[in-house]
């Protein structure tokens, strides 16, 4: 099948991301002669069993974490639910939760239904956002209460690029004995992150975010961590998940993780030069155009550009006449009634909110595209507006 | 992705008769900012009562600008009194069908079209009163009941897709559910009335009962991945078949007698005997 990628200008690398070619390589072995199972006995599965060990030792590299901390899942979905449940297991008197209003739906649904989990009634404190999209500690330490069973904060928030102080909070939780998890999805891969100087208890990721195919993820868990699984079956990763291994997704996420570790440099100064590109062209070029999000403390590759009185999908529908790829907070596009509940925890005004469009790039972007972009975007928004009963012409 | 049909991407794409008529005969406003979706349409009329001219301005996705689109060249040429038996049945229909999320933008050209229509008339809409049921998108309680009459809806879901009600917090879920059964029951009521002595004859039947199984009981069923089919009708004896999860199910015969023939008794003719062809 061809579905055009040569063609694409591809900027929704939050939503996901494209194998990367040596990631394809790594992995084609196992989906070949490889084939063994790397529980067998014989060394034919061994030497599979092996190969995983190496990815193992490749992801903890890039979160600076000991190989036996990484637990290896089908999605970021599995590792926040195995995260979560499983603190609840622990300290099953704790019926406190902390997370926040802005987290994504793997988190934000597992928290609002709680009670039908696990049979009892949970209190949940969702964190409020300001304007820019970030949280007050105060609080959230005020928050922070004898019977929290766990906490569960978003490394980087996927619409804005947003990033939490999850360090800084997870220092606050570990004073008083509370589990930390945080869904670093959006993270890893596009900032520096070191667990061995914090004291982040749980923390997910998923592959497809970081040039790895989809249907892999990970848990990491602290060593001395309580941990329940979520998935009970045989002695795979050492009794914390059931199943035989998706092997070769396994190896691509290890390569994919030394991957990024070698491109975190070019993440946060070639691919954020485009970005801020990207985002001052059209923010300049585009009146009655604003950014959603603080502007400093966000990821390198994420802009969340509202363009007044004009509605997201019929900007993203335009946009893809050109090929370009990108998503929208706006209602219509999230198959709810409703602006997306990030832009709506910010208090974005409904004007924007439904006009809201997230670049996110990576490092397969190029200056040639982004300057495709901004000769495109200018056009796109005004003839909309052409057609919007509230644009005035002289505004 | 939604899946648009050719004509409502033409439109969407190359819309046409944008812009606002000076001096228009009526003007129709409905939606807002807030809602995600707002159409402006002017019409102007001439002495003989017909639709001469029509432009819209929409605020909104591509199947609320298409569904404008459409219909100003759907209205333009008509007489006022053509124009006012438009449904958003015939909108949708214009544009090839538009996926069920997003039936509510054929409704906004149908409210701005009847607006319009009222304001050249210098009459009030008795749609803006009653009570408001949703707050998030200020749907009313008439505005609902209409649209369940009109496009036979019969689920809560359904009229979230139609009218947007209920698409917001979700908290006039239990009243909407309310309405629904308050509504349908009173079309049945109406519907059984003139026609207590006559008999359906079997073709009328099956077309019910088909389009009872289609509407409301496989989706219900194919949720626990089950499915059913309609194998004959004799007199008041329907026989079906349980196909997939539903099929060797432990209870399959509760499924049949307590969902299946209730729903066919309620909504066909009550008299109905479901029986399982084995």
């Amino acid at each position: 099948m061809n579905c055009g990628s040569d063609k694409v200008i591809y900027m929704d690398n939050n939503a996901t991301t494209r194998i990367a070619p040596e990631v394809v390589d790594a992995m084609m072995p196992f989906l070949t002669d490889c084939y063994g199972n790397p529980s067998s006995m014989h060394t034919f599965g061994g030497m599979v069993g092996r190969a995983i060990e190496q990815a193992r030792a490749q992801v903890a590299d890039l979160l600076g974490a000991d190989p036996e901390e990484i637990v290896f899942t089908s999605c970021g979905t599995e590792s926040d639910s195995t995260a979560i449940l499983s603190a609840l297991q622990t300290y099953p008197e704790n019926r406190h939760v902390i997370t926040t209003r802005v987290e994504h739906p793997a988190v934000k649904n597992l928290c609002e239904s709680l009670t039908q989990l696990t049979g009892h009634k949970h209190r949940v404190t969702r964190l409020m956002v300001d304007a820019d999209g970030l949280l007050d500690m105060d609080s959230y330490k005020k928050a922070l209460s004898d019977d929290t069973a766990i906490i569960s904060i978003m490394w980087a928030n996927n619409e804005t690029g947003v990033i939490f102080p999850v360090e800084e909070m997870a220092a606050m939780a570990r004073e008083r004995g509370i589990l930390f998890h945080t869904d670093a999805v959006q993270a890893v891969g596009k900032i520096p992150i070191n667990m061995r100087e914090n004291n982040i208890d749980f923390l997910s990721l998923s592959g497809h975010k970081l040039h790895a195919p989809k249907g892999v993820g990970v848990l990491y868990v602290r060593k001395g961590t309580p941990f329940v699984p979520f998935l009970n079956g045989g002695h795979q990763e050492r009794g914390r998940r059931g199943g035989t291994e998706n092997v070769a997704s396994i190896i691509g996420l290890g390569r994919a993780c030394e991957l990024a570790g070698q491109s975190l440099e070019d993440e946060n100064t070639r691919v954020k030069a485009l970005r801020d590109k990207l985002e001052k062209g059209l923010l300049s070029t585009i009146p009655k155009s604003m950014l959603n999000g603080h502007p400093e403390k966000r990821l390198p590759n994420t802009s969340n550009i509202s363009f007044e009185f004009v509605e997201g999908e019929a900007i993203l529908l335009h946009m893809d006449r050109y090929n370009i790829c990108a998503s929208s907070g706006s209602a219509c596009t999230s198959g709810s009634l409703e602006p997306s509940h990030v832009m709506r925890a910010m208090g974005v005004p409904f004007t924007a909110a439904h006009g809201s469009i997230r670049f996110s790039l990576s490092i397969y972007n190029t200056e040639e595209e982004v300057d495709l972009v901004l000769d495109k975007m200018p056009a796109i928004i005004a003839n909309l507006r052409k057609l919007s009963p509230f644009w005035k012409e002289d505004e | 992705m939604w899946e648009y049909t050719d004509k409502v991407q033409q439109h969407f794409m190359n819309p046409q008769n944008v812009g606002e008529l000076e001096n228009p005969s009526g003007t129709g406003d409905v939606g807002s900012l807030s809602c995600g979706d707002a159409l402006k349409l002017t019409i102007k009329v001439d002495d003989n009562g017909i639709i001469t001219d029509a432009k819209f301005k929409t605020f909104g996705c591509a199947s609320a600008i298409a569904s404008s689109s459409v219909l100003t060249e759907i209205i333009k040429g008509m007489s006022i009194e053509e124009a006012s038996k438009i449904t958003n049945e015939d909108i949708a229909e214009a544009l090839g069908g538009l996926p069920k999320e997003k039936m509510h933008c054929s409704v906004m050209g149908r409210e701005a079209l009847e607006a319009a229509i009222a304001d050249y008339k210098g009459v009030i809409l008795p749609m803006a009163e009653g009570e408001v049921v949703c707050e998030c998108f200020g749907v009313t309680d008439l505005e609902i009941i209409r649209a369940i009459k009109e496009s036979d809806l019969r689920s809560v879901e359904e009229i979230t897709n139609f009218t947007k009600a209920g698409g917001g917090c979700g908290k006039c879920e239990d009243r909407l559910r309310e309405i629904l059964q308050q509504t349908v029951e009173g079309i049945a009521a109406e519907k059984s009335k003139p026609h207590k002595d006559q008999r359906m004859t079997t073709l009328q039947k099956i077309k019910k009962i088909e389009q009872v199984l289609e509407r409301e009981i496989r989706p219900t069923l194919k949720k626990d991945g089950g499915d059913i089919e309609l194998v004959d009708v004799d007199g008041d004896f329907v026989t079906v078949s349980l196909r997939g999860a539903c099929s060797g199910c432990q209870s399959s015969r509760t499924t049949l007698k307590e969902y299946v023939e209730k729903k066919l008794r309620e909504q066909v003719v009550d008299t109905l005997i479901v029986e399982e062809d084995k």
